[in-house]
């Protein structure tokens, strides 16, 4: 949808004021569903680890569209649209599951685990009568199919023939910084989703958004998880969509008193762990970054937090509402005593995390301050005007990257 | 006290909701033996065997930890629940603790006055007596759902 077409317009300041409507007009939502998520986008859909076996699938969404995700015959991973060619009722009911073939509740047509309709119940009608015409093509009445990827144990798929190969699409850094995590087979250590009371965009900002982290989450600064005092930066891909954020323990953050000269809340002198087990970690990529948060446009987050691993799969749902689907994980080759830390250290992240427990609520705080506010503008304007990597993440460059990939899909 | 056993978890179960939903919090950590196990997870993880929990604790040190994130780091607006917990079924004894199931309701009120159906689920508990009361060397809080709304942040 271009400018012309919306009732609302962008005001003329480069990246850095984003108006409040692109959070809340419906049109502009529909929009985005068919521009940016069955546009020439990859979505994350699973893990590899949740398809060992062929006939393995899940069912999961990309944008708004159900898609079935399952391993075929011939070990590739297929994905296509859970609608009935027939009456367009879901084909698969189930989270997941291992199956031979698909088979619509409705009228029992059945499919492959290509996603190809085989079968057609009474399809030559009963006793001579009824039944589908002759001239009825199987092969041509199908769901819609999605082409698949997969990189380093995560699966991706696009609607769009036009989307550029995986590695193409994310740039070699970003593809760096995911191989740095997931290097091992992976093994899932638990599923759950979060509704979130707010546009999906409000999310993917708030996670790209390097600049909050230590300040909205107090567990963080305290406890110097991640502090815009410590080593660090952001690297954002060329084209704006990508980022990665990292922290690296740094000696001389030990003395600073940058948080407590400027009075922010995050920093508490004196709190301590009646526990410390819980952020006792081991440096287990080797390069002492503590924390990477990591997004692939429009809606993945993988996240090594210590020694807490987990990626996020950002499903809009409608333009106040999304959900949140979590899958922590670990690796296959852990050992018992690297499997309870990561355990013990999952208590940071998803909707109970002590440091991400805000991020669920400030994107419905954002929805509601803004309600009467569509043509009223928020700032986005640490660290200037671009969207270039930084040695600090004192910035807003990677928000401002992801406004610059979105305009760019949204022709806005 | 009596000795019923199913009388007496009860009436832990009627304490221990009473605490969290009366804002005691500083008081539920000892209704734990040290160590112990305290996790939410899902009925779907827990089908799968998956261990991971929303909460974890294997200490009540990390349930005072839980308390003190809560009082002094996390942001979170103003709620309150309301439990209504079931009665226990006793299925037997393992390592010198009784297991005990119970079923449990929580209602979320926002401080806007929002109320809704939070969780529901049941409490898998291994039940052990300690100094001439109940504690719960485990209690794994298997709730129906995977979704939880916006945030989960008193314990269930």
């Amino acid at each position: 949808m271009s400018d012309r077409e919306l009732a609302h317009a962008w005001p003329d300041a480069g990246l850095t004021r984003v108006p409040f409507w692109v959070y809340q007009d419906e049109a502009n939502y529909r929009s985005e569903l068919r521009r940016i998520f069955e546009g020439p986008t990859w979505s994350f859909v699973c893990l590899e680890a949740d398809l060992p076996q062929p006939g393995d699938f899940r069912t999961t969404f990309v944008g708004e569209m159900p898609v079935i995700v399952v391993r075929a015959a011939d070990g590739g991973i297929r994905a296509f649209e859970n609608r009935c060619a027939h009456r367009g009722a879901l084909i698969s009911l189930d989270d997941g599951g291992t199956a031979r073939h698909f088979q619509c509740v409705y009228h029992a047509w059945t499919y492959d685990l290509e996603g190809n309709l085989t079968g057609i119940a009474f399809e030559k009608g009963s006793n001579g009568r009824g039944g589908m015409p002759s001239s009825f093509s199987k092969a041509a009445h199908g769901p819609r199919k999605l082409r698949t990827t997969t990189l380093h144990g995560l699966v991706f798929a696009s609607l769009c023939a036009e989307t550029p190969a995986i590695e193409e699409y994310l740039g070699s850094a970003i593809l760096g910084r995911i191989a740095r995590v997931l290097g091992k087979p992976i093994r899932v250590l638990g599923r759950f989703v979060q509704i979130l009371p707010n546009n999906w965009k409000l999310y993917v900002e708030n996670v790209k958004d390097t600049y909050h982290a230590s300040l909205l989450h107090a567990f963080f600064g305290t406890f110097r998880i991640t502090r815009l005092t410590q080593g660090g930066g952001v690297l954002v891909s060329p084209d704006g969509a990508h980022h990665t954020s990292y922290t690296i323990d740094r000696a001389d953050d030990r003395t600073s008193t940058a948080y407590r000269e400027q009075g922010i809340r995050s920093e508490r002198v004196g709190y301590r762990l009646a526990d410390p087990r819980l952020l006792e970690s081991v440096d287990e990529f080797g390069d002492g970054i503590q924390l990477q948060i990591l997004t692939v446009f429009p809606g993945f987050v993988l996240q090594q937090i210590q020694n807490c691993l987990a990626v996020r799969q950002v499903l809009p749902k409608g333009p106040e509402s999304m959900e949140l689907h979590w899958t922590y994980f670990g690796f296959a080759d852990d050992a018992p005593e690297m499997r309870t830390r990561r355990l013990r250290q999952l208590n940071l992240v998803g909707p109970a995390g002590y440091v991400s427990m805000e991020d669920g609520c400030v994107g419905g705080f954002v929805r509601r301050g803004a309600a009467a506010a569509s043509d009223e503008v928020s700032v986005v304007n640490m660290g200037g005007e671009g969207t270039e990597s930084a040695e600090t993440r004192a910035t807003e460059a990677s928000v401002r990257g992801f406004w610059k990939a979105y305009r760019r899909y949204m022709d806005q | 006290m009596t000795a019923d056993p199913s009388a007496r978890l009860t009436r832990l179960n009627a304490e221990y909701a009473r605490a969290l939903d009366d804002d005691r919090l500083e008081d539920w950590p000892a209704f734990f033996t040290d160590p112990c196990l305290y996790s939410i997870t899902s009925a779907d993880n827990h089908r799968q065997g998956l261990p991971a929990g929303l909460m974890y604790a294997d200490s009540r040190g990390m349930l005072q930890d839980r308390v003190a994130a809560l009082r002094d780091a996390n942001i979170y607006e103003r709620q309150s629940y309301r439990h209504l917990v079931g009665l226990p079924a006793i299925l037997g004894d393992k390592d010198g603790a009784l297991l005990a199931e119970t079923a449990f309701l929580v209602v979320r009120i926002m401080r806007d006055g929002r109320m809704d159906l939070f969780a529901t689920g049941r409490y898998l508990d291994h039940i052990v007596e300690d100094s001439g009361h109940f504690k719960l060397r485990e209690r794994i809080v298997v709730c129906d759902s995977n979704r939880i709304d916006t945030l989960l942040a008193i314990p269930l």
